[in-house]
């Protein structure tokens, strides 16, 4: 309040009373945003809390419109008119299991934002004789060299999830080595133009350094690990804001960086402690790499397949099932054809719930968004540590498209990649049907002992296809 | 010469606040949460409105032009499609 009170004391006529308008929109934004993550935590608030962020933003763009330097509003309006353009339809139109993808689309053009206007601001300095504080100019690198670096990484993210490149790992020899190069080049360029400000030959470099470093980060990730690299670039472009409220002195900006860095940052940490790994090793370790050998020397044991009638006969005569949904039923869209089996079965009194594991799928809450979509009710989908409990009660584990998350391989298989990750305890259901295409081993390349179990059956084949076909089972025999 | 101190309370308080509050979040709505975060920290869209409205150079504002469309293209697909995931979480049946 007070900040407002001085901004209308010191000055007086229109600009005044812009420049006072301008100062409380960015203000009560600011309170906006904290609110609306606070509403985000309970789906029952969270809504309000979009429209609270909603409300936050449309007041501080109103807020930077009014300023009284601005001269001409023909550009700003061609940049509201493109982005509403490019933002809406993807919004609307789009699938919700392209929502990783979309996800990492946004990042990149945040941090774009975020790169192009730390560069316009150097330039706008008068270098020779009035280059920018060492201070400034050491917010001013940081800012380009995430925004940078998070653009290029998000577009190779968003490309892999589209499957645009190769979703492997793609590694060389001395991969860690080079890329850590020119990180280290990057920061050493931006320590040098922070000590000498006025060295604008050094500025471009810094650039390139940056955004190349940005495409050898995602190279040797793999589709596995993309929750984790989401979240790590989702911080990365906050970050960046933030460092621009630095150079601009700007209050706004720093908070409303540092909510979006705080956010990715947590999401982050909580899935490398879903796949018990490090930050280095998601980064830095090309897991999921095709694995030669080693798991493949071992005798092949046979597995048990069986067909969409059999398995709609155990899931009948069931009490508790619980499904565990994975990323293939994301690439399947299956969601729907889940739905309708869920319907069979809470129609015949079965107890049907969802297992997620933090890590399912390409994002965080991934799995939670693709039932959520097909209606079906939050309360059915637990959270890992709150399931794993109940599968020895459970007469049915029906895995979906899900492999690393249920292979026990984690708990006791010390040469696993996979070794110490937290799983779902699917191999403790007294029955387990596993939904798969075929039996090729999972994104991490492993395979997984729980196939070959004896209570285990394998239903092959597309997973919206034998869950539909599940389904019509169950209805068919219920009288219909 | 920006305050600098009190910035950096600004950005230490804001980091802890958002640590405090983010860590309430349902999983089950970390898909929205990420969606959400990125849409307000499009935020820097002030900054590139100022650039691309001052028109103080030509690089500045093109720059600050391309700007204000790739942050605005987050504000305006972000918070729809955060509205479009929330609206399907549903506590009870709604199908007949």
């Amino acid at each position: 309040m007070n900040a407002i009170l001085a901004a209308v004391e010191q000055t007086s006529g229109e600009h005044g009373m812009a420049t006072a308008f301008a100062t409380a929109s960015y203000v009560i934004a600011a309170a906006l945003f904290v609110l609306s993550l606070k509403w985000l935590s309970a789906p029952s608030t969270a809504r309000r809390g979009n429209l609270a962020g909603e409300i936050g933003m449309t007041l501080a763009i109103l807020g930077a419109l009014v300023q009284h330097d601005i001269i001409s509003y023909r550009w700003i309006i061609t940049g509201f008119v493109v982005g509403a353009a490019a933002g809406a339809p993807m919004a609307i139109w789009m699938r919700m299991t392209a929502v990783p993808q979309r996800t990492a689309l946004s990042h990149a053009f945040g941090a774009l934002a975020a790169a192009l206007v730390g560069t316009a601001h150097y330039y706008l300095y008068d270098l020779h004789n009035a280059p920018p504080t060492s201070v400034v100019m050491g917010f001013l690198c940081l800012e380009v060299l995430l925004g940078g670096l998070t653009f290029t990484g998000s577009l190779m993210a968003f490309g892999k999830l589209q499957e645009i490149l190769p979703t492997r790992p793609i590694v060389f020899k001395n991969q860690n080595v080079f890329n850590l190069s020119i990180l280290g080049a990057a920061i050493i360029s931006a320590v040098l133009l922070t000590i000498h400000p006025q060295w604008s030959w050094l500025f471009p470099i810094l650039l390139v350094l940056a955004v190349t470093f940005g495409v050898l980060l995602i190279i040797p990730i793999g589709g596995a690990d993309m929750p984790t690299v989401i979240a790590l670039l989702n911080s990365y472009a906050g970050l960046s804001a933030s460092m621009m409220g630095f150079v601009l002195n700007s209050k706004l900006l720093i908070i409303a960086g540092a909510l979006d860095g705080a956010s990715g940052f947590i999401l982050s940490v909580i899935m490398c402690r879903a796949m018990n790994r490090s930050f280095t090793n998601v980064l830095f370790g090309a897991f999921g790499q095709v694995q030669t050998s080693a798991a493949g020397a071992g005798e092949k044991k046979a597995v048990k397949s069986a067909q969409a009638d059999e398995v709609a006969q155990i899931l009948g005569a069931a009490q508790n099932v619980i499904v565990i949904p994975g990323y293939g039923m994301a690439v399947a869209q299956a969601q729907h054809k889940v739905r309708e089996l869920y319907d069979q079965l809470t129609k015949r009194g079965v107890n049907v719930k969802f297992a997620i594991h933090p890590v399912a799928g390409r994002m965080p809450g991934h799995m939670n968004v693709l039932l959520a979509e097909a209606e079906i009710p939050y309360d059915r989908l637990v959270e890992m540590d709150d399931i794993n409990g109940e599968f020895p009660q459970c007469d049915v584990a029906l895995v979906i498209g899900a492999n690393d998350v249920v292979n026990p391989a984690a708990r006791h298989d010390k040469s696993s990649p996979i070794y110490g990750m937290p799983i779902l305890n699917a191999d403790k259901a007294k029955t387990v049907v596993a939904i798969k295409r075929s039996m090729n081993p999972g994104f991490a390349g492993i395979d997984n002992e729980l196939y070959t179990l004896d209570r285990t059956l394998m239903l092959f084949g597309d997973a919206k296809a034998v869950i539909s076909a599940t389904a019509r089972e169950l209805a068919g025999s219920n009288g219909h | 010469m920006p305050d600098l101190s009190s910035d950096i309370y600004v950005f230490l308080l804001a980091a802890f606040l958002g640590l405090e509050v983010i860590k309430r979040v349902s999983p089950l709505l970390h898909t929205p949460l990420m969606s959400l975060t990125n849409s307000i920290s499009a935020i820097s869209v002030i900054a590139a409105i100022e650039l691309a409205g001052t028109q103080r150079s030509t690089l500045s504002t093109v720059l600050g032009t391309l700007a204000v469309a790739a942050a605005f293209t987050n504000i305006v697909g972000g918070f729809m499609i955060t509205d479009r995931m929330l609206k399907m979480f549903k506590k009870r049946e709604v199908r007949p």
